[in-house]
């Protein structure tokens, strides 16, 4: 016990040195952890996937439209218990920096196949009857001030022209992976349009989302759908809204492996910080280490002291800065709404980041306990700074 | 003053801290000058992508070519203005494009990506200068044949010399390969604007380039062309076009790398302001002594503060070593605003490395500072005397 009182006594004899040393281990860890939730954020559209919804996509790519006709040929495949479509509206509102996710979708069977965006009854009474209607997330809604009835004015890019919604329902999500940004509306509204000024265009939607009864099925369903309409004009390809999203993240996947590789070398910084911190000190009490070891104390002994001291002071920091990733993830989060909608902190982030703590506090030790335990006694005396 | 060569003999003496704090700082000046040079790349390679006597037209609203639809009519009308340069016969040099994506697999993997297709019209080759055949042929008119950009054609599966992909129904053989000087157009896939007409059945251009008659004509051309009623445009320049591509992508790497960078800069100079109040609580007695010799505060402070910042200089440097090898990968990833692959690599410029010294320049100073003012505010009598 007496030993453990002297690791705590020995952490706090310089102040400052250990105040700094905290504080720079707290703030290299609240960067880890933000960057950790950042990567996590990147994922937030393949943990919002349902097992039992199916994408269904030009074959081509993405960008390429669909057939509504297709719809009838969708249904009728077996184990498909729901269809509904969207299309991406892509449209301006203000300029370029206020992005938010807009959607042209199937009024009614749309919200049946995602239950996850929850809003009242009447709401939808009121979406379902208007032609402009639209349902927006609660989390535009609040950044740009947004009420029920509001008129809200896009400029179209794929569809050009100015295109006014009046906002009928908002949404919250059912949990916090769901997206509360997005704009919802009659994608009949869009098609009337274009059906007077490029009738070519008419009767197209961007993709489809089948709901089907049993998820183990998903991939004889997808094969089903594909044969179906192979060798005709748009080829489909069908898989899962989880795989359909984790495509999109390997996408982007160089930017993301640049983004672990940081988080790694963070820790380097960290190592370097606390194993600078740890070699001084150790130096420092050489000749108190050779008055222990005059005494009698042991190699195992003075490893406890040395790296319970490191251990003390790397739990200290990282517990500041495991303190600190919460509100700092809040404030980031809202600075990058545009770019990643759903910011949530997870706890393996956080046990991530306690590991951490722990394994530099051991590692930094490790010199300097060597050090101590090979130091002659004699030289250990001898010593003056 | 008090020699340089004390405030470096000093660290020269304390090997091990001193390479611990310079490593930190190093790994963050890494860091910082990585990012630098990843979205520094990303615009470069797609501003190389654009010249300066182009000019690049696509409907009016529309953020790429993607979303951009121009009819044949429109095209005549446009390629019919005199502000366009003219061939050997009198043609206009104005090229009709129209890009799709198409999904491809990267080698290896199951993962998709979207390459970006150009069908060009003959003027296209002429017109842009960067591109040239590294292997293989250009495709014979009428038939299925496609050439492939370099930063695609390693990467991506069924798209080497000779091999084929499927798409609209079609096999298409690729049968070159082609360099563009490292822009955005080494990312593409390139065929016979027909034959992507007929394969689609789109009788739609999605952008016209033209070769101005002169760099000044432009702004008459961009007026005239934006008001006449029969068109829907906007006509860009095409550099200023391609940057305004890498926009939105170059920012994000930008700001996020940056505001992580700085926070753990600042664990970078507190490792460096914990050296130094070591180095000053352990040469106590040297202060004292040189103020007893006559050396003024002013001349301690320095002497410290030069040894932060040679620290931070070498820490510094080191990283920006290491990040310049970087400049030997390529990058292939999505860009936001073309919603396509794009190839390109780190690269260094004069104004990243300014940067980054600058930057870890700072962190010694700011570092260094504080130790530094209380080393030089020692009082001498006290100093002496400190064992």
């Amino acid at each position: 016990m007496a030993l453990l009182k002297l690791v705590f006594k020995n952490a706090f004899r310089h102040k400052l040195r250990s105040a700094l040393t905290i504080a720079g281990i707290a703030i290299a860890i609240l960067a880890f952890g933000l960057l950790r939730t950042v990567i996590a954020a990147w994922y937030a559209g393949v943990e919002a996937s349902a097992p039992n919804r199916l994408i269904v996509r030009n074959a081509v790519s993405f960008t390429f439209p669909l057939p509504l006709s297709y719809k009838n040929g969708i249904v009728a495949a077996p184990g498909v218990s729901g269809v509904t479509y969207a299309l991406w509206f892509g449209g301006i509102y203000i300029d370029e920096k206020h992005f938010f996710p807009q959607f042209a979708v199937e009024p009614t069977t749309w919200f049946e196949i995602y239950p996850e965006f929850r809003f009242p009854a009447e709401q939808k009474r009121a979406f379902l009857r208007e032609r402009n209607a639209v349902v927006v997330g609660r989390k535009i809604a609040e950044r740009f001030g947004w009420k029920l009835g509001d008129t809200v004015r896009l400029r179209g890019t794929f569809f050009p022209g100015d295109w006014d919604f009046t906002i009928r329902g908002i949404y919250t999500g059912a949990d916090k992976t769901t997206d509360e940004t997005a704009f919802m509306f009659h994608w009949a509204y869009i098609n009337e349009q274009v059906r007077k000024t490029e009738p070519d265009r008419a009767g197209y939607i961007g993709w489809y989302v089948v709901r089907v009864n049993d998820p183990e099925q998903a991939g004889v369903i997808s094969q089903t759908i594909d044969q179906r309409f192979q060798n005709s004009l748009a080829e489909t390809k069908t898989e899962t809204e989880k795989a359909f999203q984790q495509g999109f993240v390997s996408m982007t996947g160089a930017i993301l492996t640049a983004l672990k590789v940081i988080s790694v070398v963070i820790i380097g910084v960290i190592l370097a910080v606390l194993s600078n911190t740890m070699a001084m000190t150790a130096r420092e009490r050489l000749p108190e280490y050779a008055v222990l070891k005059t005494l009698g104390f042991g190699a195992v002994h003075l490893a406890v002291l040395i790296a319970g001291e490191s251990l003390l002071i790397a739990l200290a920091g990282g517990g500041l800065g495991i303190a600190l990733i919460y509100p700092a993830a809040s404030g980031f989060g809202k600075a990058m709404e545009n770019f990643l909608p759903i910011f949530e902190v997870k706890s393996i982030t956080l046990v991530a980041a306690a590991f951490i703590a722990v394994g530099v506090g051991l590692v930094a030790a490790l010199f300097p306990t060597w050090r101590a335990v090979h130091l002659k006694i004699v030289d250990g005396l001898r010593r003056i700074g | 003053m008090i020699p340089l060569s004390y405030s470096f003999r000093n660290l020269w003496v304390r090997k091990l801290t001193t390479f611990l704090t310079a490593g930190g700082v190093a790994l963050v000046v890494f860091v910082f000058a990585a990012v630098l040079m990843l979205a520094y790349g990303l615009e470069k390679t797609l501003v190389d992508t654009g010249s300066d006597d182009n000019a690049i037209v696509v409907r009016k609203g529309a953020q790429s070519e993607i979303m951009s639809m121009i009819d044949r009519n429109q095209a005549n009308i446009i390629k019919s203005r005199p502000e366009i340069a003219v061939d050997a016969q009198q043609r206009p040099l104005a090229a009709s494009e129209i890009v799709v994506l198409i999904t491809l697999f990267k080698r290896g993997t199951q993962n998709p990506s979207l390459i970006q297709t150009r069908g060009v019209s003959p003027e296209s080759l002429a017109m842009r200068r960067q591109v040239t055949l590294i292997s293989g042929r250009i495709w014979q008119p009428g038939s299925l044949e496609v050439i492939v950009g370099s930063g695609v054609a390693k990467r991506f599966q069924g798209i080497g010399l000779g091999e084929r992909i499927r798409f609209a129904m079609r096999d298409w053989t690729v049968v070159g390969i082609f360099d563009a000087e490292g822009s955005g157009f080494e990312s593409e896939i390139w065929l016979d604007s027909e034959q992507l007409i007929q394969a689609f059945r789109r009788p739609v251009f999605s952008s016209l380039t033209l070769r101005l008659a002169g760099s000044e004509r432009f702004s008459s051309l961009k007026e005239r062309l934006e008001t006449d009623p029969r068109l829907t445009v906007e006509v860009k320049r095409e550099r200023q076009y391609y940057s305004d591509q890498s926009e939105m992508t170059a920012n994000f790497i930008r700001i996020l790398g940056v505001a992580v960078t700085l926070i753990f800069s600042l664990g970078a100079m507190i490792g460096a302001m914990i050296t130094m109040y070591a180095a000053v609580a352990n040469r106590t007695v040297e202060i004292g002594t040189l103020r007893a010799l006559g050396f003024p505060r002013r001349s301690i402070l320095f002497a410290f503060l030069f040894e932060a910042l040679f620290l931070s200089l070498v820490g510094g440097g080191a990283g920006l070593l290491l990040a310049s090898f970087l400049q030997a990968m390529t990058i292939s990833t999505m860009n936001f605003n073309t919603f396509s692959e794009l190839a390109f690599r780190f690269t260094l410029s004069p104004a990243i490395i300014i940067e980054s010294i600058v930057f870890a320049l700072s962190m010694g100073l700011l570092g260094g500072f504080l130790p530094a003012v209380w080393a030089a505010r020692r009082n001498i009598i006290e100093a002496l005397r400190a064992s």
